[in-house]
């Protein structure tokens, strides 16, 4: 794996960012610098006072539901902490949700364009969720 | 086996990667030359932190299951 990596994390389903969460976390405390960036979907999750929680796609939503898997949330916090990645939400996705930085839950690194993501991606790996 | 200077870090019932991010938290708490014994009962993880240990280059000192439960010891090395 190149030493950047960056992940784009689009969908509201439960397993697609559950796997983002995964590969962030153990990207990053493997030393590969990080970032993700959050839309579409996905994002309203990472807006305050929203608690909603994600759809199944299938089996696996089910199994994770009734088994001790770390919380997404919990796998990008640590992702951070741990391993210093950075977690950006889509300033675009933020307009169409007519949301503040404010409203951002606060382990959020705050707003950032897709161009400027794509700039910082460089020539390192991005994948999608 | 020396047990002094061993803490256990119990992440029995989590699922991956919840061992491997416990195990790491702990990690930078302690001192160099500390050990961890990581308590997991996931089949996976027994896989993966070896190979994040060697990655990042800390030493791994056993990785023995016993019962369903794998021991997974790692000595802090820098």
């Amino acid at each position: 794996m190149s030493d950047q990596l960056s992940i784009m994390c689009v969908s509201g389903l439960h397993e697609r960012i559950q796997m983002a969460a995964m590969t962030a976390a153990t990207a990053s405390v493997g030393g590969t610098q990080v970032s993700v960036f959050l839309s579409m979907n996905a994002l309203p999750y990472f807006i305050k006072g929203r608690d909603a929680k994600p759809d199944r796609e299938g089996e696996m939503g089910e199994l994770m539901a009734k088994k001790n898997v770390p919380a997404f949330k919990q796998l990008f916090e640590q992702a951070k902490e741990l391993g210093g990645a950075t977690v950006y939400a889509c300033s675009m996705a933020m307009d169409l949700l007519e949301v503040s930085e404010a409203d951002l839950e606060e382990s959020l690194d705050g707003p950032l364009g897709l161009t400027r993501f794509l700039s910082d991606a460089g020539d390192g790996q991005i994948l999608v969720f | 086996m020396n047990d002094e200077n061993v803490t256990v870090v119990d992440a029995r019932g989590s699922f991956c990667p919840g061992p491997l991010m416990e195990l790491i938290a702990r990690m930078k708490e302690i001192e160099v030359g500390d050990t961890l014994e990581l308590l997991s009962s996931d089949k996976g993880s027994a896989a993966d932190v070896p190979e994040w240990v060697n990655k990042v280059g800390h030493e791994m000192v056993s990785n023995e299951e016993k019962d369903g439960i794998w021991h997974i010891r790692v000595r802090k090395a820098k």
